[in-house]
């Protein structure tokens, strides 16, 4: 996948047109259409559904008092600094990643890459655990924690760590696959006409790969602050302390304030379904260039 | 590439500055957010000992939860494998109001919070539920011989193994849709054409012509929603009912574990598990590997 | 070559982020005098109206030593413990069991083994018991544990190894085998092998297996804390359960601890101590009755609340099992007799 990739993609973007539906009968092709949609129906949009439904069914009143409630704010407020903290880290580390890998050659290369996606198909609860085990009390460096009076686990740093660890391949797999795709003539170019290296990446670099690193960005920070295993493992679950959004959902839940749960649970589903427009849009305005950044 | 392995160098030379810096940052980040804490991982199962490693690991409560989390994880990514290729295949190729909207919807799964997912999946496929009161009457008796697994349909989805496949289906579909849209995008209609010309039936057609560059892209898509569905905890643990030895999920068992202060025997299924899935991801990636070099690279 | 806009984003960005870091890191470091009580799963209700309660008497007569907040964490029992020991800040340990608060002091140190001596009543403030929840009109016929095990009959309890409300659950069941078949151990773990594969649930808490029961509409009879019962009706109305009151169950003695370490650290130990003594005024017994926990003085309570608890026999753990350090790992430690007889129907 390299640049003919690309150039095949935008050659047969405009052919997605029903003209290339020629080959199945219309039958055929109704009752495909049908099967897909009875699947996302019953799969995908009947939950999205039941969240709003549900957090509706007690009122506006009932709505905007659970999301209001103190520890409602500071679940809120928690979620949004882990992720204000995690994701800029990702990105750091995902465009670090993403320039190593894809701009030189050097041993190893494949096991990093493979090491970048681990994280990826580790169990959340196992995300979780592994902190436990090291910053725990009981764990490996607890004793040394304890003494020098620092805490990790049941505190902030534990919960970024957890979110980190679960979202670390988000934005490098987005961006290793595109700027392998791309080369590296550009840069090449822009510095042996004297431009300064950060001056390259600013200018040429990013600007090359903005879209796939945004799309890194949304899916990684949808997923830090939707992440519920790891982050449950190593909170504590202190409410108004170190509750994170799901986390108080799932307490809410669990104090027959359905209602309530619902009710935060669609600011989530907002926040999800503004991800998935802004996803959207940019495949509309910028479709060929991420369809090849996301082959991989 | 070569160069690597003919005179040893560190990295091909190569203008482009930066990559001490690029490399040091991806390393350093790596081991101490993924890299040290498996460690500490590994370290703790095998502190168990020989004997208590094995104890655990051959508890049919573990093996139980092993095998269900896999067969679980297995049925739901083919599942999802199948319907996700006729859903890529619809959103490529056909025409019809409100495909965008479908388009942009099979990524809700990556976005929607998987405690979110749990607790409506559970309303809804709950006996009492939406769709799980509509599912009550349809109980039927079927046992699929060769298997133990029971595969009778009692009316019941939430709290069944059936609950924890429905869960898995939900987080996994998108993975197999977005990696075989692509390809099925960059397709040459030029190529069905001449087989339709030269007399292929379209059913001929799609198996002869279509699928097989299709297939690496399916293969891929299938290990990712396996590999994301296997380890996955907030969307199931509300659906599944979590019975010991029928739909209690592996990550559920390493929490229980560490409930009752075994650290060492969380750790130990932990290790299983990431063990067994790294062995399904690598046995993947070279059935993939090879029908790529037999396909060619599409 | 003009530097394009979002790279100025993406600084700002960072800037951000820094911020939001220093911002958190200052809002954590305010000093200010907070307990945090890791309690067990149905006690959310209780220790809501408790902390209101004591935070006002407290603050009312120490101006000097205000207490801002009493901090709540809830789960599992076991999985709280776990937490506390593994490094967890509590000042108070409220747990449904003291063989949980025992493991705490085993394996974190950071209070004496001898911690049930410390307060009146084993340490214990408020009782409970087990009984039964079952849907309104009692369909099934069920009246006392031996119903239990009639075929098609199906039980809702969460998991014994992770709650400390089934294991009172199991306990209560085990104790009236005993009784009923006259301490004959092959009948009895027959009759708990038979209720354990009625079980069609097995949450890992006590609010998840009342949702499963209640909301989720799965199970005939819910094996139940008292107060969870309780709450239950009146959370879904009194119309759509009953209460069943076995012949025989169990006393339940949740009980609360000063976590020594914890306390000195943080110098809170007058604050917590003052909390746990506060559970035992007449003004705390009132709302554990009112809670519908069974209060150690009910004289103090509301007779209104007290006149809620039926009268039943109830068998101390002490008696039947030779208390939680045995009864833990005889029944629930690996390869115990839950491990032994738990056989689910496939």
């Amino acid at each position: 996948m390299s640049d003919a990739t690309l150039s095949s993609a935008a050659a047969t973007a405009p052919a997605r047109s029903p003209s290339r539906a020629r080959g199945e009968s219309p039958v055929v092709q109704f009752v495909l259409i049908a099967v897909s949609l009875a699947f996302l129906l019953l799969f995908l949009l009947l939950p999205l559904v039941t969240v709003f439904i549900e957090a509706a069914a007690k009122g506006w009143e009932a709505y905007r008092a659970a999301i209001t409630e103190p520890d409602a704010l500071a679940a809120i407020r928690l979620t949004l600094l882990v992720a204000a903290i995690a994701v800029p880290f990702n990105i750091v580390v995902g465009i670090a990643a993403a320039w190593a890998v894809a701009k030189f050659e050097f041993p190893g290369k494949n096991l990093l890459i493979s090491l970048i996606d681990l994280p990826f198909s580790v169990s959340p609860v196992i995300s979780g655990l592994v902190f436990v085990l090291l910053f725990g009390a009981q764990g490996y460096l607890g004793p040394w924690l304890q003494a020098n009076d620092l805490k990790i686990v049941f505190a902030l740093p534990g919960l970024i760590l957890a979110t980190v660890f679960v979202t670390f391949p988000f934005v490098a797999r987005e961006l290793i696959p595109h700027m392998q795709s791309l080369g590296s003539s550009d840069e090449e170019a822009a510095l042996t006409l004297g431009a300064s290296p950060w001056r390259v990446f600013f200018s040429v670099t990013l600007p090359n790969v903005k879209w796939s690193l945004f799309y890194g960005v949304l899916l990684c920070n949808a997923r830090a602050m939707g992440e519920f295993g790891a982050v449950a493992v190593v909170s504590g679950k202190i409410r108004g302390l170190t509750n994170t959004m799901p986390l108080h959902i799932e307490i809410l839940y669990n104090e027959y304030m359905g209602a309530a749960a619902f009710a935060v649970a669609s600011l989530l589903a907002g926040l999800a379904l503004v991800t998935l427009v802004l996803k959207t849009l940019l495949e509309w305005h910028y479709g060929d260039v991420i369809a090849a950044s996301r082959r991989h | 590439m070569t160069a690597a392995t003919t005179t040893f160098r560190w990295r091909e030379s190569s203008i482009l500055p930066g990559f001490g810096l690029a490399f040091g940052i991806a390393v350093t980040a790596l081991s101490l957010i993924v890299l040290i804490p498996l460690a500490a991982l590994f370290l703790k199962a095998a502190s168990a000992g020989p004997a208590d490693i094995w104890a655990v690991a051959t508890s049919p409560r573990t093996l139980a939860a092993l095998k269900l989390s896999f067969t679980a994880a297995l049925v739901a990514a083919l599942v999802n494998a199948v319907f996700g290729l006729i859903l890529a295949w619809v959103l490529v190729r056909y025409e019809f109001p409100g495909r965008r909207l479908i388009d942009a919807a099979v990524d809700l799964p990556f976005a929607l919070p998987t405690a979110v997912a749990g607790i409506s999946l559970a309303a809804i496929y709950a006996p009492n539920g939406w769709v799980g009161s509509l599912l009550a009457p349809l109980a039927f008796k079927l046992t699929i011989p060769f298997t133990d697994l029971s595969f009778g349909f009692d009316g019941k989805v939430a709290y069944t193994p059936l609950g924890v496949m429905v869960a898995l289906i939900f987080i996994g579909l998108p993975f197999v849709v977005r990696t075989v849209q692509p390809v099925l995008e960059e397709l040459q209609s030029d190529v069905e054409e001449a087989a339709a010309l030269l007399g292929a039936s379209r059913v001929r057609t799609i198996f002869r012509v279509i699928l097989p560059p299709v297939l690496p892209a399916l293969m891929t898509g299938f290990v990712l929603a396996f590999a994301r569905a296997v380890g996955e905890y907030g969307s199931v643990i509300f659906i599944a009912g979590n019975v010991p030895m029928i739909s209690e999920i592996a990550p559920l068992l390493i929490v229980i574990r560490l409930e009752q202060f075994d650290y060492a025997g969380a750790a130990v299924v932990a290790t299983m598990m990431l063990l067994i899935s790294f062995a399904l991801i690598l046995a993947g990636n070279l059935i993939q590997a090879r029908a790529r070099r037999r396909f060619g690279d599409v | 070559m003009t530097r394009p806009v979002y790279s100025r984003l993406l600084r700002a960005g960072l800037v951000l982020g820094a911020f939001t870091l220093c911002f958190g890191v200052v809002a954590g470091a305010r000093a200010q005098t907070e307990l945090l009580n890791v309690s067990y799963d149905p006690t959310r209700e209780l220790y809501r109206e408790i902390n209101a309660a004591f935070i006002a008497e407290w603050n009312a007569k120490n101006p000097d030593k205000k207490i801002s907040t009493i901090r709540q964490s809830h789960g599992g029992s076991g999985a709280q413990a776990r937490t506390v020991i593994d490094g967890l800040n509590a000042d108070v340990v409220t747990l449904a069991l003291a063989g949980d608060i025992d493991a705490v002091a085993e394996r974190s140190k950071k209070l004496p083994l001898d911690w049930q001596k410390r307060l009146p009543h084993n340490s214990s403030p408020y009782t409970s018991t087990i009984v039964f929840l079952v849907r309104k009109g009692n369909p099934k016929a069920i009246k006392d544990w031996g119903d239990l095990v009639k075929p098609g009959v199906q039980i809702i309890t969460p998991n014994p190894k992770t709650s400390g409300g089934a294991r009172w659950n199991y306990l209560a069941a085990w104790a009236y085998a005993e009784k009923a078949f006259n301490k004959d151990e092959a009948k009895v773990r027959d009759y708990i092998g038979k209720l354990l594969a009625n079980v069609p649930v097995l949450d890992t808490g006590a609010r998840g297996a009342t949702t499963t029961f209640t909301q989720r509409g799965i199970g005939d009879v819910f094996l139940s804390w008292e107060n969870e019962a309780f709450l239950a009706l009146k959370e879904f109305g009194a119309d759509k359960f009953d209460i069943v009151v076995p012949s025989l169950s169990i006393l339940a003695e949740p009980p609360v601890a000063l976590v020594d370490a914890n306390v000195d650290a943080k110098k809170t130990r007058e604050q917590a101590q003052a909390y746990l003594d506060f559970l035992y005024t007449p003004k705390g017994q009132a709302i554990i009755a009112r809670n519908f926990y069974r209060p150690r003085n009910p004289e103090a309570a509301d007779s209104k609340d007290v006149a809620n608890f039926p009268k039943v026999e109830l068998v101390t753990i002490d008696d039947v099992f030779g208390g939680w350090k045995k009864a833990q790992p005889t029944h629930f430690g690996d390869g115990g007799t839950f491990d032994q007889l738990y056989k689910p129907a496939r």
